[in-house]
């Protein structure tokens, strides 16, 4: 019985890892594009985030399947515990561990995530950067362990992907160090991205950007003040 | 005599501080948040009420800079 | 307390005929009298203190006129053994009130820290100097000394050198460099509970309203308030520059008329404007130098007391022009990290630069009114707020000369030289590097 399943759940290994990278580089992209500002009316950019979040998820969906499937395929023996202890595995150690990594660096976004409110800002970026990590690790892994590697379509899929991923990070790179170029000349802590086409601001003293102070978990959401100190505030 | 229930009010803030011109909180809820040339948040102070006391914790929560706050205005006792 | 007869007008500025110098501490008693610091177990002796301080209305003199009695009771409720900053960066360029201070009569603003440390609890203060303003650390130091070596200090004193930019004496950043080593200001939604460092709380007062507080301990709060007027009572000191042929410091008294300061430092007649409060302050046309110098009437007139600045604009220069390099200079000194300020504040500038050099653009006036209503206010700290209403009150004032400059006339000011204390070095960074 196991082994006419075998063929199931290999047929469901990959078809949901090649699904999980597609939405995995769905994901990427739009992270990158939220994070350099590229909205407009039509595409507005919390809907950019929260798209990102909901694909994020649904790539978790078919990661868990993948790797479950994978595990229980017992054509190859993968073993529970290279789920998330890299490079553990008897069958190729080197290609299932890097699937490895990307699933742990993908649990901790998704835990860091899940946790934002009650973690510091700081913190949840901090984690949230290795999401860069993730992607090409996975992207490797599906190249080098996948059984449709040297397919066609599989290249296609996996062209596209790093050609989408590669774009977008090219274009970021540009408009940071554009934006970054602006925020020095008028001295800026502030991380933002100037407005393209914004007015020339005039000409400055640079003065060198400190890091912005840190923020703790616990700065309060709602905050209640006396409307009589407010007014006194004011000079 | 009891005196008066103080009427509490809730209004957007944001925290120029941590603001980076994300610009969610006025796709969000353009009723109290315009951007300014430059990309930043110009509140209007009025209170929330109702429906948009849903979209402004909605604000509040998508901020990647947690830079919305929601404050509760306490009239100054007597 | 005290009943000395004093000379009203000279009560922190005063000192022996003959004496060019700072005082020293023999010098300072022999001028101003003994004066007893309660201990920290005497809480009647400390209750009392607190009650003189606030009978005697005394308005903090760094800028933002908050009662200081109204500052003490915040602190004191945190019950927590505060820490006590003494502030006397003194950002503005063009005041030089808190450097004489420090300069010349030390231990009276010493005398008025270790009466404040006594009454709020603290255990100790730390006195805040600019990085550049070597003169005044070393007559402090000199008298720190002095005290210690007469046994009169009860508490650890030490000098702090915060570098010297314009927002680095704004209270929020002030604490946040003694605590963090970073001069940012922070936004601060509720003025009621206080600064902190670590758990402490932190109460800032400006030098010269501690110089005042060791006079009002000494003497009571009726004779403070037999200087000034009922709603600003004392005296204050004020930094004159510009068109006058005396520059320089100045005691008066609370309510004094801005002609009358002028005229005791030679300012000859036909002013086109004056700059009264700092450059976050406001100017005041000619017509207007009648405005006594105190927080309501200046107010009334759309200025500010500030820190007691004074700036007389001569005939032949351009208020638009100097406004510009005001402006400028501001848009410079922002910490950089409210979005309104970085970007506004250089927008502003550009537009008042366009404007002094006759090539505004037609869209230029009511851009510039939109971004000045759009700046104000929505920084952290009151930095743009302030530059806001200079430049509103140029338009103002010299609205006649914004009509013609507009229409593409230059007026000869543009070319005069400037009457600003502008700093020609460049602005130290905001964090070590």
């Amino acid at each position: 019985m196991l082994a006419t399943s075998s063929t199931a759940f290999w047929y469901t290994t990959r078809a949901t890892g090649i699904v999980a990278l597609i939405l995995l580089t769905a994901t990427m992209v739009l992270g990158i594009l939220t994070a350099g500002r590229a909205k407009s009316r039509a595409w507005p950019a919390f809907a950019q985030a929260e798209l990102h979040k909901r694909i994020s998820i649904m790539a978790m969906v078919f990661v868990t399947i993948h790797v479950l499937t994978s595990v229980l395929d017992t054509y190859v023996h993968l073993g529970w515990l290279s789920i998330v202890v890299p490079f553990s595995s008897p069958y190729q150690p080197l290609w299932t561990g890097l699937g490895t990594v990307a699933v742990d660096l993908m649990i901790a976004v998704a835990v860091s995530s899940a946790l934002r409110q009650r973690i510091s800002p700081h913190t949840w970026r901090g984690i949230h950067w290795l999401a860069y990590g993730s992607w090409p690790v996975a992207m490797a892994h599906s190249l080098g362990e996948g059984t449709d590697a040297s397919k066609l379509w599989m290249d296609a899929i996996a062209a596209v992907s790093v050609l989408a991923v590669a774009g977008a990070l090219a274009w970021r790179i540009a408009d940071h160090t554009r934006a970054k170029d602006e925020a020095l000349r008028v001295g800026a802590t502030t991380r933002a991205v100037p407005p393209r086409g914004a007015p020339p601001v005039g000409r400055q003293v640079p003065t060198p950007s400190g890091r912005p102070p840190a923020r703790n978990a616990s700065s309060p959401r709602v905050v209640t003040t006396s409307t009589r100190l407010l007014e006194k505030d004011r000079p | 005599m009891t005196p008066p229930r103080q009427r509490v009010s809730i209004r957007v803030r944001v925290d120029p501080v941590a603001c980076d011109a994300y610009g969610f909180c006025a796709e969000i809820l353009p009723e109290r948040v315009r951007l300014d040339e430059w990309g930043y948040p110009i509140v209007d102070g009025t209170p929330i009420s109702g429906e948009l006391m849903e979209l402004a914790t909605r604000a509040a929560a998508e901020c990647p800079r947690r830079a919305v706050l929601l404050e509760r205005v306490v009239p100054a006792a007597r | 307390m005290s009943a000395m007869a004093l000379d009203t007008a000279d009560r922190l500025l005063r000192r022996p005929a003959g004496i060019t110098g700072p005082l020293d501490l023999a010098t300072h008693l022999s001028v101003h009298g003994p004066l007893s610091v309660p201990h920290r177990d005497d809480r009647s002796q400390r209750t009392e203190l607190l009650h003189a301080v606030a009978r005697s209305g005394l308005l903090g003199r760094g800028g933002a006129g908050f009662p200081s009695a109204v500052k003490w009771d915040a602190v004191e409720r945190t019950g927590r053994r505060p820490l006590l900053v003494v502030n006397a960066m003194e950002g503005e360029p063009a005041s030089a009130k808190d450097r004489v201070l420090l300069t010349y009569a030390p231990h009276l603003m010493l005398d008025g820290a270790e009466v404040a440390a006594a009454v709020i609890g603290a255990g100790e203060v730390v006195v805040c100097i600019a990085d550049d303003n070597h003169g005044a650390a070393a007559s402090v130091e000199t008298a720190l000394a002095e005290r210690f070596r007469a046994m009169r200090s009860r508490r650890r004193i030490t000098i702090e050198r915060p570098p010297a930019r314009y927002v680095a004496g704004e209270e929020s950043a002030l604490v946040n460099w003694i605590d963090t080593r970073r001069s940012l200001p922070s936004l601060r939604i509720d003025k009621s509970v206080p600064l902190t460092v670590g758990r402490r709380p932190v109460l800032v007062h400006n030098a010269e309203t501690l110089s005042q507080l060791a006079l009002i301990a000494r003497h009571g709060p009726d004779w403070f308030r037999t200087a000034g007027t009922s709603d600003a009572p004392g005296t204050t000191l004020v930094t004159v520059s510009g068109a006058v042929r005396h520059p320089g410091v100045v005691e008066v008294e609370l309510g004094t008329p801005v002609q009358d300061i002028l005229a005791r430092t030679g300012s000859d007649a036909g002013l086109a404007a004056v700059l009264v409060g700092g450059y976050g302050g406001a100017w005041l046309g000619p017509d207007q130098l009648m405005t006594p110098y105190a927080p309501g009437s200046l107010a009334a007139a759309g200025a500010t007391h500030g820190v007691g600045i004074l700036i007389a604009l001569p005939t032949v220069s351009c208020g638009i022009a100097e406004t510009a390099r005001i402006a400028r200079y501001m848009a410079g000194q922002s910490a950089g990290q409210c979005g309104p300020c970085v970007y506004g504040l250089p927008a502003i500038a550009d537009d008042l630069e366009l404007l002094g050099a006759g090539r505004a653009d037609p869209g230029l006036p009511d851009r510039l009114t939109r971004r000045l209503g759009e700046v104000d206010g929505r920084g952290a700290c009151r930095h743009p707020d302030g530059v806001v209403r200079l430049v509103r009150s140029a338009l103002t004032v010299f609205a006649d000369d914004a009509r013609a400059h507009a229409a593409g006339h230059v007026c000869r000011g543009h070319a005069a030289a400037t009457v600003l204390a502008l700093p020609l070095r460049r602005p130290t960074p905001v964090r070590p590097s």
